[in-house]
């Protein structure tokens, strides 16, 4: 799960990691108090969504005065940002961070993930804060720095050591880097996060150390023992589809083509993706209705589908094995009996209960492609998608 | 004579005489699975579920601790089906017991209790299968998990795979081609788990009873870059691979909390890449694999005879 920057920073507040002093605003009268509170200029004001390279178009703005700062939030406020990352829908700006603007004369890089190789948490640290760790990763690996943490004795004296040595850093700044490496390990341990990072970590021209970005994702398998974090959650930066599956704990992901799928299993529904596309048609979505879906996830799920106004053909692909075929087939057979549905469903059955299933199908007097196996599937969709361009159904 | 030989013929980590404790074997999970995996011919020897000991399930002698369970019954091996909450715990518990095999079908552990598991594991001599794995089987002998038995044959290909259904897919697809399976290993879908392909494919390599392994692999981590690896340095069996996940967005979890490409790493092209260069060959379609599979086994008997 994300949370939002300002979020983020009062976490890294609560836990000694400095940040800069700033305000949230909903309004642009918000925004202008915001900045007078601040009573210094400049100040930089902040579009607080779930995407980053917001400073790249716009989502981000210095300003001299309280009056821009003004000015700015009501340009932005409202409005759907669209980053690099976003994807091309964007995400809504209702919330921004008015905040001091820093003068700094270094800036760092740190962040804590889990190193999947060697399943402990890792460090990363560099002189090249401000830009995606990636890049630099891919353009000067030797600016780098990584300490494996193990879980048990946890991090010790000599990795800070490591980590500050390594980027040259001189006697003072020494101590508040340790300190906010510890702190900022000891939040992503206590908050079940998957990703705790600051870029940058500046260093001002007197010396202090502050936060000037924040970013934390946590574990969503975690969050039942963490309501605090889970309470953080913005919906407004999902997609609505999305929300509505994760309702009846389906997994849905919207994308951009016209072919619905609904597939068991998560493994099963890339490879069904993949299947689609190899076959000329684009998915429209990924859903995964689980290993072990009831009549009603299938309906909600079906329905789900039915509902992006993108959809022109349909393919189901069921390996049953805990979710017995006859179970789908009732789902899907209520669900299209309940909402008219005008156009091609191609359906593909296979494992337990599978003669059980295809028997109500074709009792339903709905009108189902049956394919035998994935290759005559895949040819039935991308027959039904060429279909449906030549406007048959 | 045939049989005799037969009989004796090692698969990988569980076989005939593979002796199971079922942790959770009260729960719905535990209950339902206990019967199939009993109905397949498993040998579940006991249960654990805490302030049940004393207890039987269908027969099967009930344990407050696997400890117990251990010193009543000689099991040597366990299917975990508790919930993600206390999951981690009951790795550690059947892994202090020191069982060879323990298998964790459980979805959705938190990654952090994962990372002191593993750990805690590297002084161990147990094989972790999972966790969020649908389990293992070799069909014919033993299975321990929660895929369906009877679309397996026994047979000489070994079976590697990060996910669940799409397993059954494949296996599905060899069964109808009349190509068995030595065993089929669900190494789990999470970011932190046990056994890895390079683990499984070590064991492949060196057992008798297979000839040819298929690797199904998803986008996100490095799993398969190091199978590539392996495979190019130490094994003399073909290896086949999918890799799902080609049409995934970058940085969304699809499905499985290990499934997710962030910073360029693990994307379905450039595993494609790296294991095709490694000699692996590499199935573009799903619906080809089992023919795939067959094609590379008829290459290998004309050139070596088998």
């Amino acid at each position: 799960m994300k949370i939002h920057e300002y979020q983020a920073k009062a976490l890294f507040q609560s836990y000694g990691i400095p940040i800069p002093r700033g305000h949230i605003a909903k309004t642009p009268e918000d925004t202008l108090k915001a900045s007078q509170t601040i009573k210094k200029g400049p100040f930089v004001v902040k579009a607080q969504v779930h995407t980053g390279g917001r400073g790249k178009v716009g989502g981000i703005s210095i300003v001299e005065s309280p009056v821009e700062a003004e000015a700015f939030a009501d340009e932005i406020l409202g409005t759907r940002l669209v980053t690099g990352q976003s994807g091309e829908e964007g995400k809504p700006v209702h919330t921004l961070l008015v905040e001091e603007a820093l003068l700094s004369k270094m800036e760092i890089y740190l962040g804590i993930v889990i190193d999947r190789t060697q399943g402990c948490p890792a460090i990363l640290a560099s002189v090249q804060g401000g830009i995606e760790i990636e890049e630099v990763v891919r353009e000067n690996p030797g600016m780098v720095i990584t300490e494996i943490i193990h879980p048990a004795i946890g991090l010790r004296p000599f990795q800070l050591g490591r980590i500050s040595y390594g980027m040259h850093l001189d006697g003072k700044l020494i101590k508040k880097m340790g300190n906010i490496i510890q702190n900022l390990y000891r939040l992503f341990l206590d908050k079940d996060c998957s990703l705790a990072e600051i870029n940058p970590l500046v260093v001002k021209k007197d010396g202090e150390m502050v936060a000037l970005d924040a970013k934390l994702n946590f574990d969503d398998n975690a969050l039942f023992r963490h309501p605090d974090i889970a309470a953080l959650r913005d919906l407004s930066q999902e997609n609505p589809l999305e929300i509505e599956a994760s309702k009846y704990n389906l997994n849905y992901i919207k994308l951009k083509g016209n072919v619905g799928c609904m597939v068991n299993g998560a493994g099963l529904a890339m490879a069904t993706m993949d299947l689609i596309k190899l076959s000329g048609a684009e998915p429209a979505n990924f859903l995964d209705v689980g290993g072990g879906a009831t009549t009603e996830m299938v309906r909600e799920g079906f329905k789900l589908l039915l509902s992006d106004e993108d959809v022109k053909v349909i393919f189901i692909n069921i390996f049953g094995g805990i979710l017995r075929c006859d179970t789908l087939a009732k789902g899907v057979v209520e669900a299209a009996q309940e909402l008219c549905i005008s156009f091609p469903i191609v359906v593909r059955l296979e494992g337990t209960n599978v003669i059980e299933g295809r028997k109500i199908l074709v009792e339903s007097g709905l009108k189902f492609t049956v394919a035998s196996d994935l290759g005559d599937a895949a040819a039935k969709v991308a027959a039904a998608v060429n279909a449906s361009k030549r406007g048959e159904f | 004579m045939r049989y005799a030989l037969r009989r004796f013929e090692m698969s990988i980590l569980i076989d005939q005489n593979t002796k199971v404790v079922v942790q959770g074997i009260t729960g719905g999970e535990g209950a339902f699975h206990t019967r199939q995996m009993k109905e397949y011919g498993t040998k579940v020897v006991a249960g654990v579920t805490p302030g049940k000991g004393g207890q039987k399930f269908e027969g099967i002698p009930v344990f407050n601790t696997v400890r117990d369970a251990v010193h009543n019954t000689g099991a040597n091996a366990s299917a975990i089906f508790v919930p993600p909450s206390f999951a981690a715990d009951a790795v550690l518990e059947a892994v202090d017991a020191e069982l060879g095999t323990v298998v964790c079908l459980t979805e959705g552990i938190p990654t952090l209790d994962m990372v002191a598991v593993k750990q805690f594991m590297k002084d161990s001599s147990s094989k972790l299968i999972g966790p969020n794995t649908p389990g293992i089987i070799s069909p014919g002998k033993c299975k321990i998990g929660v895929m369906a038995g009877y679309i397996h044959m026994p047979g000489r290909v070994g079976v590697i795979s990060r996910s669940g259904t799409l397993t059954y897919e494949v296996v599905d697809q060899l069964t109808k081609l009349a190509i068995g399976q030595s065993s089929c290993v669900g190494i789990g879908g999470d970011p932190i788990i046990g056994m890895t392909f390079v683990d499984i494919l070590n064991l492949f390599e060196k057992d008798k009873t297979t000839d040819i392994v298929v690797i199904i692999g998803e986008i996100g981590g490095r799993a398969e870059e190091d199978a590539a690896e392996f495979f190019r340095k130490n094994m003399s069996k073909p290896v086949v691979a999918f890799i799902a996940g080609i049409t995934a967005p970058p940085g969304r979890r699809m499905g499985h909390a290990g499934a997710i490409i962030t910073g360029g790493e693990g994307g379905a092209r450039e595993k494609i890449e790296i294991l095709e260069k490694a000699g692996i060959t590499v199935v573009k379609n799903p619906s080809e694999i089992g023919e795939t599979v067959a094609r590379v086994l008829a290459v290998r008997k004309s050139t070596y005879r088998l």
